[in-house]
Order: structure tokens, then sequence, then C-alpha cells
């Protein structure tokens, strides 16, 4: 197969679609969690009760209310291979706590892969929408919209004073985590991203790298999203997390103004560098991968580099991971492997495009 | 023992991590470790130690003969059986009914982690007939304090009677 079919096929929509500020904002991701009443939660499940909760998820999403949102497939857990979980985890369909679920773990998924809800992993239920962009108000509305059709079907765990009852106390009454993955290079080339992100976890939301070990952060991805989720209604959370994500994209806008005004010579040498290293490596392990590939796309962003598509990075970022190049050069690879499979499938992505580089 | 990850080679590396200000250990191959430690995963790092291995210690260990419970009447969930403690060392409960079993500790817990301790967000249509008609008589009571406060006597007159209608059904 070609590397365009493959990633036509294995691209989820909102690896391919853009949308609102998705220079800045990647993606934009509503969780809920529900269980079911009448059956322990998963961490207690014997076979048999992880067997009920499956059947009667499956008999809710066979309903016609939920057919009327889309297409849906569940399969279980162990009947996927480890590496097509693995690819799950790295589309960001599933956790990786779900992965490892082989016995009692499902997952379904909407053929265009913006929904997946996955069965018996921390909770019962877990319905999660991914969009382009920023949307998290359409992400919400999607996963009520779903959470409404299945709860038509199924009794869930519900308590008059604490709400939607889950495992862990840190998801109890909405259940709701909504979380928006940012690209900030700007921030993190002029140095406030630190001060910046510490301002944001003061106000009741979490940040984190998305990849990366520790403090360390790979590729300046952050994903920003809230940990409060009793107390305040679901509109409070999203409103609350998309006013701060606002003025993030605000300060990262303004940061790679000023570095185009003071450090011109400097952005350009750094992106084209990049674009040359990534268009020519013959190995590329998946640090440098990530770091190259966020100077490509503020390059795409700021108008240095041209002819290549802004959907570069979270293509990429997805596609060479691990279980993605096992999957693509159909075979198992060891980590040395893969850094030369990895350039290999880089440059010939870059290929595709019709490049130019403005100085 | 077989690495948690692949379940396919020998565990040879234990990994240590910090989550949530909770330390985990999990066996790994050498592979698996290289794979984790070469990208993390898009996920929060969950705890991706063993439950079940966890249980059954703290289960084994109540159950031996020397074992004497420190607390008399240690807290326990009648539902599910888990006890108070094992929640503490898990970070999850067993079972819905854990939340009124365990209430007391409860409280000054979801006072740390969360805003506030009572739901305001969304209700489910139908476990959640009677809370959304408490939502709305509260409502209305409200609109009736300005209404009076305004000396809109007509308006009032009809909420009171909105009211009046709402409570006998609700006491039926
Ligand atoms: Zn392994
Ligand atoms: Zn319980």
């Amino acid at each position: 197969m070609s590397l365009s079919d493959f990633l036509q096929r294995a691209m989820s929509r909102w690896m391919r679609d853009g949308g609102p500020d998705d220079d800045i904002v990647i993606s934009s991701r509503i969780r809920v969690a529900r269980n079911i009443q009448g059956y322990p939660f998963p961490i207690l499940q014997t076979d048999s009760h992880a067997t009920e909760v499956i059947q009667l998820v499956e008999q809710a999403m066979s309903t016609m209310s939920v057919n009327q949102l889309g297409n849906y497939e569940m399969v279980r857990c162990r009947d996927l291979s480890p590496l097509d979980r693995q690819v799950l985890v790295e589309k960001h369909l599933i956790s990786p706590d779900l992965a490892q679920q082989d016995k009692h773990g499902a997952v379904v998924l909407r053929d265009d892969e913006l929904v997946s809800i996955m069965v018996n992993e921390e909770d019962h239920i877990r319905i999660q929408c991914i969009l382009p962009g920023m949307r998290l108000k359409e992400s919400w509305q999607l996963a009520t919209s779903i959470d409404d059709a299945l709860e038509s079907k199924l009794t869930y765990a519900f308590h008059e004073k604490y709400g939607y009852l889950t495992a862990c106390p840190t998801n109890v009454g909405t259940g709701i985590r909504a979380s928006v993955m940012m690209h900030l290079p700007g921030l993190a080339l002029s140095g406030s991203i630190q001060r910046l992100l510490s301002a944001v976890s003061q106000v009741g939301l979490a940040v984190r790298g998305i990849y990366g070990e520790g403090s360390e952060s790979y590729g300046n991805l952050f994903q920003v999203s809230n940990q409060i989720t009793l107390g305040e209604t679901e509109e409070e959370i999203i409103d609350n997390l998309q006013s701060v994500v606002a003025q993030l994209i605000g300060h990262e806008r303004n940061a790679r103004e000023q570095l185009l005004q003071r450090n011109r010579v400097q952005l350009e040498d750094r992106v084209s560098r990049s674009f040359g290293i990534l268009a020519y490596a013959r190995r590329m392990d998946s640090r440098e991968t990530l770091e190259r590939l966020s100077d490509v796309r503020l390059g795409i962003d700021l108008g240095i580099i041209q002819g290549v598509s802004a959907g570069i990075l979270k293509e990429l970022m997805i596609s060479t991971q691990p279980a993605f190049l096992q999957k693509y050069f159909n075979r198992e690879l060891s980590a040395s492997e893969r850094d030369i499979r990895r350039a290999a499938l880089i440059r010939e992505r870059l290929r595709q495009d019709d490049t130019e580089v403005h100085g | 023992m077989l690495c948690e990850r692949c379940h396919e080679r020998a565990a040879t590396v234990h990994v240590t991590k910090i989550v949530n200000g909770e330390k985990t250990g999990y066996h790994l191959c050498e592979q698996c470790a290289k794979e984790q430690g070469e990208i993390m995963n898009p996920f929060i790092a969950g705890n991706a130690f063993d439950f079940n291995k966890l249980l059954s210690g703290l289960l084994n260990m109540e159950s031996s003969p020397g074992y004497t419970p420190t607390q008399v009447n240690q807290l326990r969930c009648s539902t599910c059986g888990m006890t108070y403690n094992q929640f503490t060392q898990l970070g999850r409960f067993g079972c819905p009914d854990c939340y009124d079993n365990f209430a007391s500790r409860l409280e000054p817990l979801l006072r740390r982690i969360q805003t506030g301790n009572s739901h305001s967000g969304k209700v489910p249509t139908k476990s959640g007939e009677k809370i959304q008609q408490q939502r709305r008589l509260e409502a209305l009571r409200r609109e009736l304090q300005k209404a009076v406060a305004e000396e809109n006597f007509e308006r009032a007159a009809e909420l009171r009677d909105e009211i009046r209608t709402l409570e006998q059904n609700a006491g039926e």
C-alpha cells in the first residue's frame, strides 16, 4: 500500500481536518464518565460482571436514538492484537489503561473516529469526543447527546448530592474532563511558557506535556484540562477552560509576532534547518521528530515555509509512533530499526507536498 | 513474571512512577521499558499497577491468621466489601454505594479535591426526575421572592399556584 493510501485510511478525522484557531489548537476533547447502577466498578469486577456490562452497553448502542448519531462498532480488547490496541492508544482513541484490559475491556468506535466509548476502563463507560481545532462546545454537544441516547436504555449510578458516581472521586459530579491540545512554540522559544503554565494551574486547570518524560515536553505540545468535576456545571467548566485557552492563544500569537520582529533571521534559520533535517535525515528518533515538526509547523504558520500542508504536525506526530510504524511496515521493528523507518516515512511524506522555503 | 505491558516477554525492569503523589511501580520487559521511555502515552499517565494483585494482597493480609484489625469498627462498604483503608490505597471506590457508606470520610476529601460538595450540572432523565423537580421548585421559589419584592402580585399568585401544584405532585 502506498503511504498516502495508508495515511488516508489510518488517520482519524481529527487528525485530517482543520478547525477554529487550528494554528495553535490541535484538538478539543470531551470525556464523560458514567457507571451503570447495580454493578461494582471495574476495579472489583468479576468476569461475568464485565461481560454483562459490555452486553448492556452493546444493547444500548443498538437503539435507534444511538444509531441516529452515527455508525458504531464495538470490539472487545481481547479480540484486538496488542499492536492494534497500541495503534488505538497512539491515535488517542483509547487510554493505555484500556489497552491493558485485555480481559474485561471493550471499545466502541464511530466510523469517523470522532467518537470512542471505552467500556470497563476505570469506569464502566467513558464517552470521548475529539474534534479538530477549538471546538469544546461542539464536542460537549456531541458527547451529551450520545450520553442521553445511552441513558434511555441504561440506568446510571447517580446520586442526588454527588451527581454521576465514578470509581475515582476526582471525576464525581459531572464526570466531565474537557481538554484542549495546544501547540505553543512561540511561548516556548520566548521563554515565558513555564510562567504562563504555572499561572494556568493556579486556576483549577491541569497542564501537561503530551509527549515527553517528566517535566520535559517534546514538540511544544501541551494539554490543558479541567480538574474540578463537582460543584460546577458542565457549561461553567467548559467556559472556564475556554477563556483560559483563549488567553493562551493570544499570548502565543503575540510571542510569534515578537519573534518575527526581533529575531526574524534566527527564526527562519531554525525552521528551515529543521525542515532540511526532516526532508533528508536517515535516522530520526521520536523526540527529534516532534521537535523538528514543531519548528516546521511554526514555519508554515508564519509563512516561512510554503507548500507543506499545515496538517503535517498532527499527521506525522501520530504516524511516526512505534505501533503505527510497525503497522505501516507490517513487521515488528526494534527501536533502532524504527528510527531508520521513521526517517524514511517522513522523507516520503514530505515529498508528496510541493515545498518552497522562503527567506 | 511476564511483562505487564505486552504480556509476552519476561519482565526484567522495574519502573517506578509518581502519579498524583502516589508512587506506583510496574514490571516491564526491556523492550517495553525502552518504548515507554521513548515516548509517553498521550493520556494522563494512569495508575498502571496491577489492581488485582494489590487487592488480593490486601485481602490475603486480612484473612491471614496473624492479622488483627487495627481498628475495630473499620469503615467498610456493605455492598461491595471495600474498606476505607483499601480505598485510600487504591484511590478508587469499589461500587456506587461506597459514596454513601463512606460519606463521613468523603466530605473532607471532596472539599480538598473539588470546589463544592454537591453536583449542579447535568441530571439523567430517568433517575434524575426527582432532582429536576427540586431544581425547578427552587427556581420558582426564587422567582416568587423576586416578584413579591417587586410588588408584582399578579405574577406572585401565578407562581404560588405553580409551586403548590409541583409540591402536591412530589408528595404523591
Ligand atoms: Zn513487554
Ligand atoms: Zn462499595
